[in-house]
């Protein structure tokens, strides 16, 4: 008798990288000094998808994330090879300016990290420095921001108060609002719930789906369960290479790699 | 340190059940092929009897699984180890299902004299009660290779159906007063094929297990 595969299945596997990439990896080396953090990288990541990065502590996933922005370059001692596209230019390139790029990449931290000055103001922020300045325009930008980081009910009633007054959950909410204020293309998250309650994980997790629709995003992540939630691909880092990228349903239903099964079942180590 | 230990564990001790509800069902056969044979009704009682704590370990067996996939978020090869002992705890009970069902039929046919001594049948019989025991062994020892050999096993048995279906149907026309009893052969025999059926299953939860991906060996 013959063994028939199913052809759903074969289907979904030859549909693999059916989409438009918006980061493009080529290659990527990087350094700390001696120590070789990330290891011949390749691979691109999907428009208005959501990437998880994941894997063990010290495998690179942070270090990956930051040179997306090129954050990474603040570390003194860092050096890099290879290239990371992002729209068709390589972001190394000399004439490609930092700020252009973080303004189309923007950042959520792991801990909450709110300016000390007003919930208005810190959503207000990056568009003044882009220099808008009037009244209404920074009004609009505020109120949309904090609607789309899914914070607006919450706080505009208060809306000149200091940030600090704000619970963890609102907080890092009210960083995605600041973040979404400059328009920005992409938007990493590096362990964006790691500090925050499991109904505050949730939320910021609710939101993620429904930021995908306009904005690509990347995530960090140490919560496995988390990652297959909310990613649409998953990326495992294991000490600085990328064992495992697939959609995110294969990865956590039958991975290919023994290493990606023995992490993510809890197997490691 | 050996990592989730104790959900190693109890995978183990979910993976034990199945073994022995397998057991109890291969018995649960094995009883009623014999007392068809010897139109044994004693024993056709007990095998209706004995049914239930086949039931109650089947609903065992889902409790654990459920329990482990509430407690342990299991992913991968641990989910698909937790689902293909849903499904193959399942079709286990529904094998001790036909047991009964032959007991039953062994109850109806009752004392009368047999229309002609039972030989294919009870043979086809051990030759699905052994599938179970190659699928059992297949899924102790995950082993993709015996598996698949259970779809030849069954292409055998659906021969032998026929086979038999065919001699009962001419004895059907040729001794009309024999009528009820040759109706309940007829059942016994699809209760048989069914069970092999069954048995191909459970490879198909071994194969899915092992390799994350669907085969079909019942086409």
């Amino acid at each position: 008798m013959d063994i028939t595969i199913n052809k759903q299945m074969v289907q979904k596997n030859e549909k693999e990288q059916d989409f438009t990439p918006v980061f493009k990896i080529n290659n990527l080396n990087l350094w700390y000094g001696q120590d070789h953090a990330l290891k011949d990288i390749k691979f691109d990541i999907p428009e208005k998808q959501v990437t998880a990065i994941i894997g063990p502590s010290g495998c690179g996933k942070s270090t990956f994330i930051k040179t997306l922005n090129r954050m990474v370059e603040m570390v003194p001692i860092v050096r890099m090879s290879g290239e990371i596209v992002y729209r068709e230019k390589n972001i190394f390139t000399p004439k490609y300016g930092v700020e252009e790029l973080r303004t189309q990449v923007g950042m959520v931290f792991q801990k909450p990290n709110p300016f000390p000055k007003s919930i208005y103001e810190n959503v207000a922020y990056g568009p003044r420095i882009h220099g808008i300045k009037n009244k209404k325009v920074l009004d609009e930008v505020v109120e949309k921001s904090l609607r789309g980081a899914a914070i607006w009910d919450e706080v505009k009633d208060r809306l000149h108060e200091n940030a600090y007054g704000l619970s963890g959950g609102q907080q890092q909410r009210l960083c995605i609002a600041r973040c979404l204020a400059i328009e920005p293309d992409v938007i990493l998250m590096d362990e964006p719930t790691s500090a925050l309650d499991p109904i505050s994980t949730l939320k910021v997790e609710e939101l993620v789906q429904e930021l995908k629709k306009d904005y690509s995003i990347v995530i960090v992540t140490h919560n496995m369960q988390q990652a297959a939630r909310i990613s649409d691909r998953t990326a495992f880092f294991l000490n600085g290479e990328v064992v495992e990228y697939t959609d995110t349903s294969t990865l956590f239903s039958n991975p290919s790699d023994k290493r990606t099964e023995d992490y993510i079942t809890g197997r490691f180590g | 340190m050996v990592v989730r230990e104790n959900f190693q564990l109890q995978l183990e001790e979910m993976k034990q059940a199945i073994v022995q509800i397998s057991k109890l069902a291969e018995e649960a056969l094995e009883l009623s092929v014999e007392a068809l044979k010897n139109q044994d009704l004693d024993k056709a009682l007990q095998i209706i009897e004995n049914d239930n704590r086949i039931n109650v370990l089947e609903d065992e067996i889902n409790d654990m699984a459920i329990l482990l996939i509430a407690k342990q978020a299991p992913v991968a090869s641990d989910l698909r180890r937790i689902i293909a002992a849903i499904k193959i705890s399942s079709d286990i009970e529904r094998m001790a299902d036909f047991a009964v069902n032959i007991a039953k039929s062994t109850i109806r046919i009752g004392k009368q004299e047999l229309i002609k001594p039972l030989e294919e049948l009870p043979k086809m019989a051990h030759h699905a009660i052994a599938m179970l025991t190659t699928a059992t062994k297949a899924y102790v020892e995950e082993d993709v290779a015996l598996a698949k050999q259970l779809a030849e096993l069954d292409d055998e048995v659906d021969e032998t159906y026929g086979k038999i279906i065919k001699e009962l149907l001419e004895l059907m026309t040729k001794n009309p007063e024999h009528l009820s009893q040759i109706s309940q052969l007829l059942f016994v025999c699809r209760y048989i094929e069914r069970t092999a059926d069954h048995a191909t299953n459970i490879a198909e939860s071994i194969i899915f297990l092992v390799k994350g991906k669907r085969y079909g060996l019942n086409d």
